[in-house]
């Protein structure tokens, strides 16, 4: 066997370790830099109050990304989450206000958690339907998610012409009341929103890396033919991929009323480039087969702390368009040269191996 | 050896020296020298792997030598690419097919050399009626307007082949130009091929079927390994002294060392079919039964039906028929991974595209089929994973610095191996490879050879399927031959002979094909 090692030496080696763990790391690194430099030049950055402001703003993009992770993972896009949140929070607001009407005269009212669970539903229905869309018509996932992006936002004007459903207390007759807990709320300092992502962000790293179903997201990604021929089940790990994302976004929707007491129809829109967006920064690869839950929360973080900051600096928000792409097309250009350089270092061991042998 | 100079009408239009190429991991040609005499046809012969596609993409400039030069007309060329080359004269048919089914016959002909009025616009008239004069030459009524994705697969051939024809090339590589023809289109290229031989086109041409090659052939070069191992005129040449040369007076050791006793039948496949696209059946009434500890090879030839007779197994294709039994019970799952519980698993022959996920590290893609044995309540357990991982890396004498590195950092042999492991992975009662050793060097191939012996010594069925010849006879307890989707014949190891083989794989290709010719006349 025929080695074509071009080892180099062993500082050299160390130094492309040493480049290598930067690399793997600048997600991290970026988020230490922009928050030390805010940290100097906004003025109230460090306060605890816009602490809490700041991770509220966060935590729904973080949502929407994580869910996003997993579609990329498995080499398709989802881009109806932005008008699934205008519609799941139409939902919640029409349930609140209105009810069901049975058309026998009655009304049916939910009580609050019926609400979120009827909410949750409608996010995961319109996932289930991008995924059947998908896998079982064969529609390409930029076209599906498109289609549904429109059908989502129209229901959402269609419900209440395009007004706002306002005042959600909901009415205490009826347990419907409390909506606000999930906007507002807090527990030991912390807001409930904040909880809720950690629940959902720690469950996501969790079927990631733990479970066969995490494994089998990754395999389609990378080979949709070698995973079907090992035995992956590839649609039903597509179907639930759009069912966890349509299920985020859902919970957006839902977090978003809740904060304005309020719910309107336009809710969410470009809510699903921000998405791709923190995916993308937080080293999801959008070929598929790559990225990682960790990347994407931190990568939503990024982004978030990044217009908050450029704002309380008084930064006009054209510029801070202007940055937040930058940033972006930076980190994936920085994401291309560490992909090069992890490739180069296998193959170094690897030639260093044969090479012990030979 | 050498006996080159008794013939020297033909000039000398290209010549390798020295040519050198390494890919990770592999040395795919050795110090080889190579000429090419315009007015005749060079004929370049050996096994899979030998290193004739690689000396043909380096001589058209698809991949750069290592080290060795080139030199046309005796003046040294560096190809940078395929332009570079085609600039030179040099046009090569690719065995792969390399053309457009979305766009038409005269724009696949003339791709990135389009007939321009102004540099601009394209000059559709000019290149239909010189693509339609060039099919006229080939004797054949395809429109320049018909989408290629429509044609046959033969005509598409055709088409591949005119498309060299119009860059005048002076050499041109023909890779296997006649695996997918049918006898009456094969005669028609023959005629092609006397012609240009007579405008002093200096013809390489690659294929496995021997008696093509000594009728058509002036040259011969054969190769092993990446080495040349006889170079001569045609003129006295035999089968045997091709075949001798091919495969080497001393033989590759893979002779049957373990003698074990074989069990019950663990697997039995009867009167599969697979209708065609085009009509006609690409698995045809296919049985076969199979012991523990049993290996049974399936030769045949490119298109024979073999991979998707094994992809019906592997319930790929939804339209196939008959039935499958393992250890006597019917196989009705319709899943892959139903068939993998029942204890089927497949190795495919396209190692990058079927067997493994690139990107994914070397444990992941090992245990992608058998995670479920590591899993408790939903809870995946690594520790558990990279345990049975190792054991098998160890088992298998996988070469690799980390199971975590991406498997595309293995050479192919020590992929090949990972795609094993997780077969074995999955404890299969049945165990299908599809070209085990395409692809992997020679070592690699007798460690793969070896393991195969291992696990039949240990009671599994292996199903594998071959075209080298070498491979199946030494191999196999009993030898199937398949051509055109039918089982021509059986053979048990002892009674199998070289030519048999050769002519079985053979015989349902011509008479076949006539008979399609034929048909195709009545019908006109």
């Amino acid at each position: 066997m025929t080695s074509i090692a071009s080892a180099g030496t062993a500082s050299g080696n160390s130094n492309q370790t040493w480049l290598l763990l930067l690399l793997k790391l600048r997600t991290f690194i970026a988020l230490i830099l922009v928050f030390a430099f805010f940290a100097f030049a906004a003025p109230n950055f460090l306060s605890a109050a816009n602490f809490v402001i700041m991770s509220k703003h966060v935590a729904l993009n973080a949502f929407l990304a994580i869910g996003m992770t997993f579609v990329i993972i498995t080499g398709g896009i989802d881009l109806s989450v932005g008008s699934i949140v205008g519609l799941c929070g139409m939902v919640a607001g029409w349930l609140i206000l209105n009810g069901v009407d049975l058309g026998i005269g009655y009304t049916l009212y939910f009580n609050i958690f019926e609400i979120f669970a009827i909410t949750l539903f409608v996010g995961v229905l319109f996932g289930a339907i991008n995924g059947a869309l998908i896998t079982k018509l064969n529609v390409a996932p930029f076209i599906a998610t498109l289609g549904t992006l429109y059908v989502a936002r129209g229901l959402a004007l269609l419900s209440s012409d395009g007004a706002t459903f306002p005042n959600l207390v909901g009415n205490p007759e009826f347990g419907s009341n409390g909506l606000s807990v999930l906007g507002s709320g807090a527990f030991m300092g912390i807001p409930v929103s904040i909880w809720i992502l950690i629940a959902v962000g720690c469950g996501a790293a969790y079927i990631a890396g733990r479970t066969p179903l995490g494994r089998h997201i990754y395999a389609v990604g990378g080979n949709e033919h070698a995973a079907a021929l090992s035995g992956v089940k590839v649609n039903r790990v597509k179907m639930f991929v759009y069912m966890f994302s349509g299920f985020c976004a859902a919970i957006v929707g839902l977090v978003i009323s809740s904060q304005l007491v309020a719910s309107h129809p336009a809710t969410g829109e470009t809510f699903e480039l921000n998405a791709i967006a923190a995916a993308v920064l937080g080293g999801t690869s959008m070929s598929g087969g790559r990225g990682r839950i960790a990347g994407t929360i931190i990568g939503a973080f990024v982004i978030g702390i990044l217009s908050d900051g450029l704002v309380m600096m008084g930064v006009s928000s054209f510029w801070q368009t202007v940055i937040k792409g930058l940033v972006i097309i930076a980190a994936v250009v920085v994401d291309q040269a560490q992909q090069r350089l992890q490739a180069k270092v296998a193959l170094q061991q690897q030639a260093a191996l044969s090479k012990q042998e030979g | 050896m050498n006996d080159l100079s008794c013939n020297e009408e033909h000039q000398i239009g290209l010549t390798v020296r020295g040519a050198t190429k390494v890919y990770p991991g592999t040395l795919a040609l050795n110090e080889v020298d190579f000429d090419v005499r315009l007015g005749a046809v060079n004929v370049l012969v050996g096994e899979n792997g030998a290193g004739k596609s690689t000396l043909m993409k380096v001589i058209a400039g698809v991949e750069q030598l290592t080290s060795g030069e080139i030199a046309v007309d005796g003046k040294r060329v560096q190809f940078a690419d395929t332009r570079a080359a085609a600039a030179h004269g040099i046009g090569i048919v690719f065995q792969e097919l390399n053309l457009f089914p979305n766009m038409t016959v005269a724009d696949n002909i003339f791709i990135a050399r389009e007939k321009t009025r102004g540099g601009v616009d394209i000059d559709s008239r000019n290149q239909q009626s010189e693509a339609a004069s060039l099919m006229k030459r080939l004797e054949h009524d395809i429109s320049p307007d018909a989408l290629v994705g429509e044609l046959s697969i033969g005509e598409q051939q055709i088409v591949e082949i005119a498309k060299a024809l119009a860059q005048d090339a002076r050499i041109l590589i023909m890779d296997e130009p006649t695996s997918a023809l049918s006898a009456a289109e094969v005669e028609i290229l023959f005629r092609v091929i006397k012609d240009l031989k007579k405008s002093g086109v200096g013809i390489i041409y690659i294929s496995h079927r021997l008696e093509e090659l000594i009728r058509i052939g002036d040259y011969i070069t054969v190769l092993r390994d990446g080495c040349i191992t006889g170079s001569r005129s045609m003129a006295g040449v035999e089968v045997s002294w091709i075949v001798r040369n091919m495969i080497g007076a001393a033989s590759k050791d893979f002779s049957k060392s373990l003698t074990h006793q074989l069990g019950a039948e663990v697997f039995r496949a009867e009167d599969i079919c697979l209708p065609s696209k085009n009509g006609g059946f690409v698995v045809d009434r296919v049985s076969v039964s199979l012991k523990a500890g049993e290996i049974v090879g399936i030769y045949g030839l490119m298109g024979a039906g073999r991979s998707e007779f094994f992809e019906c197994i592997m319930a790929q294709h939804p339209m196939c028929t008959g039935k499958f039994y393992v250890d006597g019970k019917p196989l009705d799952e319709t899943s892959v991974a139903g068939r993998i519980e029942r204890g089927i698993a497949l190795i495919p022959e396209d190692r990058k595209g079927a067997g493994l996920v690139q990107i994914l590290p070397i444990r992941e893609n090992m245990s992608l089929s058998s995670l479920m044995k590591f899993t408790k309540r939903g809870y995946l357990s690594i520790k558990k994973e990279r345990k049975a991982v190792a054991d098998m890396v160890r088992d298998l004498f996988i070469k690799v610095a980390s199971v975590e590195n991406p498997v595309s950092s293995l050479s192919g042999g020590n992929q090949q191996k990972v795609v094993i492991g997780k077969a074995l992975m999955t404890n299969p009662k049945l165990l299908l490879m599809d070209e085990p050793s395409r692809g992997i060097d020679i070592g690699a191939k007798g460690e793969v050879f070896q393991e195969m012996r291992k696990l039949a010594a240990d009671g599994l069925g292996i199903l594998f399927v071959t075209s080298d010849l070498e491979e199946v006879m030494s191999l196999s307890d009993r030898i199937l031959v398949m051509s055109k989707g039918r089982v021509i014949k059986e053979f048990t190891q002892q009674e199998a002979t070289e030519e048999q083989i050769i002519a079985a794989s053979a015989v349902g290709h011509t008479t076949t094909s006539q008979k399609t010719a034929e048909n195709r006349e009545l019908q006109i």
